[in-house]
């Protein structure tokens, strides 16, 4: 199924990333040239994937696996679990609380399997897509693989954008440009509480940088009317 | 279908020029990177290889077909488009509109490819106003409405309404006024020439200028880098290479070129402005950073968006 994928990326995801999306990438050559490798990034949309995987060379598409939640994607609807399985190439993982989990099975394994055969993996740390310009607190899962690996570099990332072009819960994208910000890349520290501290911030930081704007919250001029006349 | 080699002589010596010119332009930003090695001239490097690129798409497009032509210029508003609805801001309800904006830029380009001229000037500001409340209502959320409806319709205006106008240029059939030797297609692709190759110098011009002679400024609330001397030195400029250009490249003689030279140089002033105020009321400096040392493609279309439609109006008034 390899040359489905690269054909996949390379006549449908890169295109539509590159042209009806729009992408602005800010430091992309610190992004990993070779497995094994983790890259962690923040979660509002299907789209953040597939801009993440059209970020890399062809030649390491192979390499580049998302982890996702095995009872989103692998259960029910079956088209989406056959584009996930052997499209975008996700290692399915095994969600506490799901319907799928076995206690007595690690469900990291798989992960750790593929990082074992040096993999890159994408790993979302908030554990499922938020609203957009939110930063979810991120889950420990990926602490405990990088306990296991004290050697694979994690680089953070941060799509900005995306959750507007197609938020969660919306049928269609839009095509809105995105921003992508890639962070230096970060090691092993020895404590899985304060490593996961230290991704969430610097994911944080460079949240700061984006350009766009985010859902229109402000009170029409009705409101405001309404309040000042309140005050009166 | 036409080919390369029964293209128009001059429509040929005019594309020549174009290339011409960023040769010189080449030239000299070389020339000055040796005089004075100390100054940072990567802006302007940057800037001169977007131009290259920008001609050689926009040449190739415009001699090709006018279905090549029109397909560019709706490219064009599409990014365009794409740029202002990202930057501005907007409710979460109105994602569905947004579709809507989309899907009017082929319906535009199409009323202009069939060269129904009613349809086209009254389908965006007339038909898009009335319809794009209609999903709003549906969608039901008033908290916004006025300020949603009118931004998104203002986006439309500018991105895809006046550069259509560029479009239609291309649709111009032989003008009574021809002189011998021009065929129809060839005749709308040496307007559009005129039109995009004298806003871009105009724009060129007044920047040059302004940082030869620039010291009193214009409008500094809204663009603190324009000067009084960098605006009159582009019109003026234009205002020359209007006269020398437009009896060569299109049915006006040259006191109408000359006056139409004044019209898209203080036209082009201000939808470059237009724009200005639009990116410090958002607080951008730049809409995107998709051609490297000019900012985005609102950015570089801004002049035209002025004076497409004041271009297209005076040739078919004066000269149709």
């Amino acid at each position: 199924m390899h040359w489905l994928r690269l054909l996949f990326f390379l006549v449908v995801v890169r295109p539509a990333v590159l042209f009806l999306l729009g992408l602005f990438v800010r430091r992309q050559e610190l992004l990993p040239r070779q497995g094994p490798a983790i890259v962690v990034a923040n979660h509002n949309s299907h789209l953040d994937t597939l801009v993440l995987l059209a970020l890399f060379p062809l030649a390491l598409l192979p390499k580049v696996r998302p982890v996702a939640a095995a009872d989103y994607f692998l259960e029910g609807d079956s088209t989406l679990g056959w584009i996930a399985r052997n499209l975008i190439g996700i290692i399915p993982i095994r969600r506490r609380g799901s319907a799928l989990e076995n206690m007595r099975d690690d469900p990291l394994r798989p992960a750790a399997e593929a990082l074992a055969q040096g993999a890159i993996l994408i790993i979302y740390p908030e554990g499922t897509r938020g609203e957009p310009g939110k930063l979810a607190k991120f889950k420990n899962g990926v602490a405990f693989l990088v306990e296991r690996f004290p050697d694979v570099p994690v680089t953070p990332v941060y799509l900005h954008g995306l959750g507007k072009a197609w938020p969660k819960g919306e049928r269609w994208p839009v095509p809105l440009l995105c921003e992508v910000f890639v962070g230096t890349r970060l090691r092993w520290c020895g404590d899985r509480a304060q490593f996961v501290a230290k991704l969430e911030r610097r994911v944080q930081a460079m949240a700061r940088f984006g350009d766009f704007p985010g859902w229109d919250s402000e009170p029409s001029a009705a409101d405001e009317k309404r309040a000042l006349d309140g005050e009166r | 279908m036409r080919g390369w080699f029964d293209l128009n002589a001059t429509l040929l010596i005019a594309v020549g020029g174009i290339f011409a010119l960023l040769v010189a332009g080449t030239i000299i930003i070389w020339a000055l990177k040796r005089a004075r090695p100390e100054k940072d001239y990567t802006e302007l490097v940057q800037r001169t290889k977007s131009w290259w690129v920008m001609a050689a798409i926009f040449t190739a497009a415009v001699l090709v077909d006018r279905v090549a032509g029109l397909i560019f210029l709706g490219i064009v508003s599409f990014l365009a488009l794409k740029e202002y609805l990202s930057i501005i801001p907007t409710r979460r309800a109105d994602r569905r509109i947004l579709f809507f904006l989309y899907l009017a830029i082929p319906i535009q380009y199409y009323w202009v490819g069939t060269g129904w001229y009613g349809m086209f000037i009254i389908f965006v500001p007339v038909y898009m106003l009335l319809f794009l409340p209609l999903p709003m209502l549906v969608i039901g959320q008033t908290q916004g409405f006025l300020r949603a409806v009118g931004t998104l319709h203002w986006g439309l205006m500018v991105t895809v309404f006046s550069l259509s106008h560029a479009a239609y240029t291309l649709m111009l059939p032989l003008a009574p006024a021809a002189k011998g030797g021009w065929a129809e297609p060839h005749v709308g692709a040496a307007l559009m020439i005129y039109l995009v190759v004298l806003t871009q110098l105009n724009d060129v011009a007044q920047f040059v200028w302004g940082k030869l002679l620039g010291r009193h400024k214009i409008i500094p609330a809204v663009s603190p880098n324009k000067t009084w001397e960098g605006f009159v030195g582009g019109v003026l400029t234009s205002v020359a290479l209007s006269a020398a250009l437009g009896p060569w490249l299109t049915p006006i003689d040259w006191r109408g070129a000359a006056i139409l030279g004044a019209i898209l140089g203080i036209a082009g002033f201000v939808g470059d402005v237009t724009v200005s105020a639009l990116k410090r009321d958002l607080g951008l400096k730049d809409t995107s950073q998709f051609l490297p040392g000019h900012g985005g493609v609102l950015d570089r279309v801004d002049s035209l968006t002025y004076t497409a439609p004041l271009f297209l109006h005076y040739v078919r008034y004066f000269y149709y």
